[in-house]
This record gives structure tokens, sequence and C-alpha cells, in this order.
């Protein structure tokens, strides 16, 4: 008796949760492609802005000031081997570094979302570029 | 015939090789059959001097500009003048001029100011001319004919009407990469006036022109580029000897289009890629240029160098002196009829920093 009412409620509960969800787990539609791809284009956009801010560091210097397009940043490349940190490195650590040194800034934290957004910008100026990471 | 001064012979004489090993100039000797018409002069470029607040610039490219003057005055032989390739301020300001020209103001020659956008397109070169004088020019220097070209104009809408401010615009143009910018132009006008000056000079007479942007097309997207060069070029073309040497780009370039041989120089601030390392760009690098080495960020001043030049017998050899690298020189091959690196030229001599993706 106590066996078949709890599975009765398990039964239920299944249907329940069938019915309100809008669509099985691995498809996605068209309209979610769509937006996806918009939620990443708006963090390049954002990306773009801190790679132009002369706010992000400390004396008005901009990383497009010397990686137009954010030429020569190589994202492709990483993680890489630094010699000058002793040891391999995230490209975020790199970034960090022109941060700190060019635009005589402080470093972001990994989570920070302009370094994410900075990262997607870079990613993206380099799309299509095949992977080759360690090279230099 | 004069000799050739080589880099080393600079250092002896100057004695300072620590200092100026590391310094970013250029000097120039111009060699002809007489020897007492020969003569030097050196070049510097794109200091883009910039302004934080207050009495605050950024120190990394004022070290870069300091070190160019004090080893042009430490030069042995004294060069006959000096030419600044522009790009002497980043936005155009006053404070960016005076405190640009107050740096200049060390050297203790002729200086001739060639204009670079960043001195521009805040006020249209007003203040600029206040200080160094005159957009364009020519002069005549020992037998050779130099002209001077503000090749950075661009159109009338773009320059006039387009922006809200005249910060703006600076700014605008100031972005290298930035789509809202303008390909620059030498113009009618000032072609025009090209045109008449050179008519009164002879065919057999050296040119050496000074421009900003480079008078060939290189990548349009980041104004390496003029848009009438084809123009200024077919006013050259009667000159047996004609070299273009250009500021703008921040690195080594050479390419010879016909009796025209052209060099790009160095900053003395900070370095850009070639435009071959952006992967969605259509670019058309010389064939010829065997590049820089790539930048090591670690190294704040490394691949901004100086470099000397010999204008033996009317055709330029570029030394480019880096700070952190190999000097470099691209000698005019006189079998050939170009420019040519007198180490690197050939595929298989290049070595790995020289490549760049
Ligand atoms: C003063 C010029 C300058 C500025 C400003 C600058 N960088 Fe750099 N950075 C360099 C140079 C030079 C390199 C080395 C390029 C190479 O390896 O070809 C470099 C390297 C890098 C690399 C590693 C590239 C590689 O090949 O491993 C990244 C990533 C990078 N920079 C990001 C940035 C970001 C982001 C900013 C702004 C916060 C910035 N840089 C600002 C000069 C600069
Ligand atoms: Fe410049
Ligand atoms: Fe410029």
């Amino acid at each position: 008796m106590e066996r078949i009412n709890k599975f009765g409620l398990i039964f239920l509960f299944m249907t329940v949760a069938g019915a309100a969800a809008t669509a099985i787990a691995d498809e996605f539609s068209q309209q979610d492609l769509t937006r996806w791809e918009s939620e990443y284009l708006s963090v390049v956009k954002q990306g773009r802005q801190a790679f132009t801010d002369p706010e992000l560091g400390s004396n008005g210097v901009t990383c497009a000031q010397c990686h137009p397009n954010a030429a020569n940043t190589h994202p492709e490349t990483y993680p890489k081997f630094q010699k000058q940190l002793g040891r391999v490195v995230p490209i975020w650590e790199m970034i960090n570094w022109c941060i700190r040194n060019p635009l005589e800034g402080k470093s972001l934290e990994a989570s920070d979302p302009r370094l994410v957004a900075l990262q997607a910008y870079i990613y993206y100026e380099r799309r299509g570029v095949k992977l080759d990471p360690g090279k230099h | 015939m004069s000799r050739l001064i080589t880099r080393r012979d600079f250092l002896k004489k100057t004695g300072v090789l620590a200092t100026a090993a590391t310094l970013p100039i250029s000097i120039v000797e111009l060699a002809f059959a007489d020897p007492t018409q020969n003569f030097t002069f050196a070049h510097i470029s794109d200091s883009h001097v910039q302004h934080i607040k207050g009495n605050q610039f950024v120190r990394n490219w004022d070290r870069g500009l300091i070190r160019a003057v004090a080893e042009v005055n430490l030069l042995n032989p004294k060069p006959d003048f000096v030419v600044y390739g522009g790009d002497l301020a980043q936005l155009a300001k006053k404070s960016e001029l005076d405190h640009g020209a107050e740096m200049m103001s060390a050297l203790n020659y002729k200086t001739y100011y060639v204009m670079g956008e960043h001195d521009y397109y805040l006020d249209l070169g007003e203040y600029w001319s206040k200080l160094f004088g005159p957009h364009y020019y020519s002069f005549d220097h020992k037998g050779v004919h130099f002209i001077v070209l503000n090749s950075i104009l661009t159109d009338d809408e773009w320059t006039y009407r387009r922006w809200p401010t005249a910060e703006q615009r600076m700014l605008e143009m100031a972005g290298l990469d930035n789509p809202n910018g303008s390909p620059f132009m030498v113009g009618e006008k000032q072609r025009e006036w090209l045109r008449q000056d050179l008519e009164k000079v002879n065919k057999d007479t050296p040119l050496v022109v000074f421009s900003h942007s480079p008078l060939q097309k290189i990548y349009k997207g980041w104004n390496f580029w003029t848009d009438d060069a084809e123009q200024v070029q077919a006013l050259l073309t009667p000159f047996k000897k004609v070299t273009v040497i250009y500021g703008h780009v921040h690195q080594i370039q050479y390419n010879q289009i016909g009796n025209i041989s052209f060099h790009g120089v160095m900053a003395t601030a900070w370095p850009w890629p070639y435009p071959s390392s952006y992967a969605h760009a259509e670019h058309y690098l010389p064939k010829l240029t065997v590049p820089m080495n790539r930048a090591d960020p670690f190294f704040e001043r490394d691949a901004t160098g100086w470099q000397f030049i010999n204008l033996a017998n009317g055709n330029v050899d570029m030394h480019y002196t880096l700070y952190d690298n190999t000097s470099r020189t691209i000698a005019f091959n006189k079998k050939n009829g170009q420019p040519e690196d007198s180490s690197y030229q050939a595929e298989d001599e290049r070595i790995p920093p020289q490549v760049h993706y």
C-alpha cells in the first residue's frame, strides 16, 4: 500500500515536470542560438570598450594604442610558456601584465567581468585562426 | 666618393657606447662626387607625447623622445639638420605639443617638422604651426631637393562637418583601428603646389620626400595608406632618384616602385604589429620587406629604435639601430635597383622573431 503510494507520487511528479518543460534538454532552437550569440557579442562589445578605455589603467594609455584590432595578442597560442614569468600562463595573466606595465594600472581578478570581456574581444578578433597552444 | 659612415664609427666618435647604442634616431649621409658636398641628417619620429593631467605625461613615451634627442646631440660627425617625422603629440593638445617642443628644444640643430594626424585633428594644425611653421614646404640643401608634405589630410565632409566637437574629431582619428576614421590624402591643392615646386627642379637632382603616412598603399584599415598615393608618385616619376621617408607605421617597411624607394621609420614611442598579423585584413605589405623582430613586451623600449641613413649618390641606405635587437641595414642594391636587407633579405636567412602572425 505504502509502496504504491510512493510510486504514484513519483509518477505524478514526473508527469507534472514533463508538462512544465517547453523543450527536451538537448534540443535548442534557432532562437536560442541567436540569443546566445548576441549575449556573446554584447560582451565582445564591452571588451572592445575596455580595450579602448583610457580609464582601464592609470595613465590614459589604451590596449588598442599598441594592439590595433587586438593584433599581436595571439590568444590561439595560450596557455604558453613566458620566459619572463618562468612558467606556463593563461592569456589573462599576460593581459594583466600589459595592464600593470604599459597602462600602469592594477591587475584584475580572473573573474572580473572586464577581464572576461577583454578575452571575449581578443578571441573574437582572432576567430578562424587555428589553435596553436605553446607557440611563440 | 665619400666614405660611408658606419654605426661603429658613430659610436667610436661619440665615445658613449651605451647611450649611443640605444637611442632612436636616424642619421643620413648624402654622398656625392665632391666630398665637400657630403652631409648627414638625423630623423626622429612618432613620440606620441601624451598628457595625463596637470604636469603628468606618459613616462614611457617621454623617455623615448628624451633619449632620441640626447643621442642626436652626441652625433659625430654632426648632422646638418634633423627631421621630425610627425605624431609628436597624442591628441594634439597644446600641453602635449608644448611639452614635445620643450624636449625637442634641447636639440642643437635646425629641425624640420612633418605633420602627423595626432598633431592635427584638434585644431587642424593651428597651434602646431605656431610652434613649427608651415604644414608643407620644400628646401634645398647641398644639391638635394627636400620636400615636406602634409599627407594626413582627409575629405572636407569628415574634417569640417562630421563631428560635433574638435575633441571628438581628434579622438576618432587617433584610434588607428577605429572604423570611424578616414583615409589620409595629400589633396589636390598640395599636389598642385608640389607640381609647381618640382617644375623648377632639374630631373637629375636627387629628391627626398618626407611624409607622415606612406605615399603608397599598404593597409587602409589602419591608414598605412595615402588615398592619392598614385597621383603623388606620378609627380615624382620624372626624377632619376627619389626617396620617400615616412613615419606613422612604427615599423620597418621598405619598397621600390619604379624610380621611387620607400622607407618607413621606427617610432620612439611603441612598435605596431604588421597588418599581416591581423587575421581579417586585406593588406599589401611590400613583398620586399623583411619585418622587424617581434617586440618583447617585457622590454619597454624594444622595437622602438633609431636608424641612420647614408644617402649614397642619391640613394638611401637605411641603418636601423634597435634597442634590444641586432641592428638592421636596408641598403640600395644598385644591381637589383631596390632596397634590400644586408643580412636577412633571402627567405632562408630570416630568423624566427621576424615571423609575424
Ligand atoms: C606600449 C604598447 C602596449 C600596450 C599599451 C599594451 N600592450 Fe600588450 N603587448 C605589447 C607587446 C609589444 C607585446 C608582444 C607582442 C608579440 O608577442 O608579438 C604584447 C603582448 C600582449 C599579449 C600576449 C601576446 C603573445 O603573443 O603572447 C597580450 C594578450 C596582450 N599584449 C594584451 C594587451 C592588453 C589586453 C592590453 C591593454 C590592457 C595591452 N596588451 C596593452 C605592447 C603593448
Ligand atoms: Fe604614430
Ligand atoms: Fe600617425
